[in-house]
């Protein structure tokens, strides 16, 4: 299981195009991807999952990846995060 | 004639025959089913319908309104085939034995809701997204498409609410003005409204009655005229063609110089607020950022933002703006703007308090920590930091001092930086006065009118009481912006003013004549003042 963490600087927060690109990058993965605000958690790769969590601007997120390819699929979403969001 | 009111989300006049837009609502009726396997099958076409739908109306979406605008069609489509949406729907159909559209509407109510309770306004307003998949599948399941056809005739469309897909299928050549009913200043009507220019009137008391009426929409004052009387539609129709007119003779000086009639050139920039400023700096052509308020890092959030967060902000709008000068006030907060983690004590003058640039150099963390991430944003365009509410030159001399630590550190961690200015505001009696001595410290001032206004003349900007003899024209005032050029210009700064007054068409040539470099006002003032500068001739040396 790989962990890390990332902030949504866009004013409007993860709305729905940005959300829908996560959610578009994590169907890919192999992996279980799960997404975490506080103590609430969701499917990153379910679109009213992600968009449920209502992330706002400079909120922290982490993201859980979990499966066989953990290692080069967690290392892909950090960078398209990265670049993306 | 009738006289409604709303809220206005675009200025601007529209005259037309009203079209009021009923969506073609379907009642969906429980019934039971039997043979559930081609019940789900029914519902798998539908959804795939859906799906192709949406994928064509984003492609027409972007042609019409822009990748980001027609962003919206693409995640319906992931809507529509969301996991959590498609097992609901499907368990509805498989454990109550009924039709696939009860099944959506069901779900699609449900999920609706789910955003509707939601905090976030604009998270709020996505519970119309849900509606209009679910609307979309329902349709399919019964065989109809959603369609959009308002007639060859210019219309102004009025309705209860108007969902994307409704808006983006309408032909644009013929499209006046928007009155809804719901919505928000969130809401994709209005969104559209703005991206397509048209104005826009929202929380209306819509009637089915004014069908086929002529109708003016006043968005400047928010008020539509259903069957407008001669002299209301008279009245209009001049200040319609008024408003064409200025708009175009403004727009045509977009790409020009500021510049006067007689060589002079002025830098004209923008004041802005937030990152997503920056696309009306560029739509209205400014030369560059003048004042980037920086406070909005602080106020969105919970907890003092990092230096990662503030970085990324800045690097954002430097690099949007392509080598253009952005200049990034400090931090300029006192107990008038009050930030709860800041816990500021209450004060009973906060406008002479402990504030601004008096709380940076007192809590010097913070202010590392907004100077480490403007420095290194600074590799990434044309960035100039400029500093608030300064009184002394010995508070010029303590920032330079945190500012060539934070270089050092930068320095020693390897971390890049480039070339910045370093500039402070001029809002205080007690800088202009020095404003000799202050020039030798900084590359520029930025002169702050509507401090400077209350400081020098005694007057609460608070206290409507004293509204009639707040004179931003004071010939005090004046006074102290000349000093200020004067002085600035003697010892090497340049000098601009960034307050509202820069914006004051009446005193563009005054300031101009005064020997001012650089003039910053909010995006919409940087064409009528562009206008102002080309049709200046100095008189005075």
């Amino acid at each position: 299981m790989i962990k890390f963490t990332f902030t949504v600087h866009d004013e409007m927060g993860l709305h729905a195009r940005p959300a829908g690109a996560l959610v578009k990058e994590a169907a890919k993965c192999t992996s279980k991807v799960t997404i975490r605000k506080g103590d609430r958690i969701g499917d990153a790769k379910r679109i009213f999952n992600v968009m449920g969590l209502s992330i706002k601007a400079n909120e922290e997120v982490e993201l859980i990846v979990e499966g066989d390819k953990e290692q080069e699929e967690a290392a892909a979403l950090e960078s398209f995060i990265k670049e993306n969001i | 004639m009738e006289k409604v009111a709303g809220k206005s989300i675009l200025k601007g006049i529209a005259i037309g025959k009203i079209l009021f837009y009923q969506k073609g609502e379907l009642q969906v009726k429980r019934v039971k089913v039997a043979d559930i396997a081609s019940e789900k099958a029914r519902y798998e076409d539908a959804k795939k319908k859906a799906v192709e739908q949406l994928n064509a109306l984003y492609q027409k979406a972007v042609k019409e309104v822009g990748e980001v605008n027609a962003g919206v069609f693409e995640v319906q489509a992931m809507m529509v085939e969301d996991g959590d949406y498609v097992d609901s729907i499907v368990n509805i159909i498989e454990s109550e034995q009924v039709n696939a559209e009860y099944a959506v509407a069901t779900t699609g109510d449900n999920f609706a809701k789910m955003f509707a309770e939601m905090e976030d306004d604009y998270f709020r307003a996505r519970a119309a997204d849900v509606k209009d998949i679910s609307e979309r599948i329902v349709h399919a399941l019964c065989g109809l498409e959603n369609s959009g056809n308002i007639g060859d005739e210019p219309v102004i469309i009025v309705a209860d609410d108007l969902a994307p897909s409704e808006t983006v299928q309408m032909d644009k050549d013929k499209l006046l003005a928007f009155v809804t009913r719901f919505g928000s200043s969130n809401s994709h009507t209005a969104i559209l409204a703005r991206t397509m220019n048209i104005p826009a009137l929202i929380g209306v008391d819509i009637k089915e009655e004014w069908h086929g009426k002529l109708a003016a929409l006043d968005g400047n004052q928010g008020i539509l005229y259903v069957d407008p009387d001669e002299k209301t539609l008279e009245q209009l129709k001049g200040a319609k063609e008024e408003e064409e007119k200025s708009r175009e003779m403004l727009q045509s000086l977009k790409g020009k110089e500021d510049v006067t009639l007689d060589g002079k050139k002025i830098k004209l920039y923008a004041n802005i607020g937030g990152v997503k400023d920056v696309a009306s700096v560029l739509a209205n052509d400014a030369a560059g950022i003048g004042l980037f308020r920086s406070e909005f890092l602080y106020l969105e959030a919970e907890d003092y933002p990092d230096e990662e967060s503030q970085f990324q902000a800045y690097k954002t709008v430097a690099q949007n703006m392509a080598g253009k000068k952005v200049i990034v006030r400090t931090l300029d907060i006192g107990a008038d703007k009050q930030i709860g983690y800041f816990n500021l004590a209450h004060e009973d003058n906060p406008a002479m308090g402990y504030r601004a640039i008096r709380i940076c150099l007192d809590r010097i963390e913070i202010f590392k920590t907004q100077l480490r991430a403007l420095l290194r944003a600074s590799a990434f365009g044309n960035i100039a930091i400029m500093y608030p509410m300064i009184i002394s030159v010995n508070e010029v001399r303590q920032i330079k001092e945190v500012v060539e630590y934070v270089k050092k550190e930068l320095d020693v961690q390897g971390v890049p930086y480039g070339d910045f200015e370093q500039g402070i505001m001029i809002e205080t009696p007690a800088a202009v006065m020095i404003s000799d001595m202050l020039a030798e410290e900084v590359d520029f001032f930025s002169i702050g009118t509507n401090d400077l206004t209350q400081y020098t003349l005694a007057i609460d900007r608070q206290n409507m009481k004293l509204d009639n003899i707040y004179d931003a024209h004071h010939p005090a005032v004046l006074r102290m912006i000349q000093m200020t050029i004067e002085n600035g210009h003697k010892h090497g700064c340049w000098v601009g003013i960034c307050g509202e007054l820069g914006a004051d068409l009446s005193l563009t040539k005054t300031f101009i004549e005064m020997g001012i470099d650089e003039l910053s006002v909010s995006p919409a003032f940087v064409l009528p003042v562009r206008k102002n500068i080309r049709e200046t001739k100095i008189e005075k040396s």
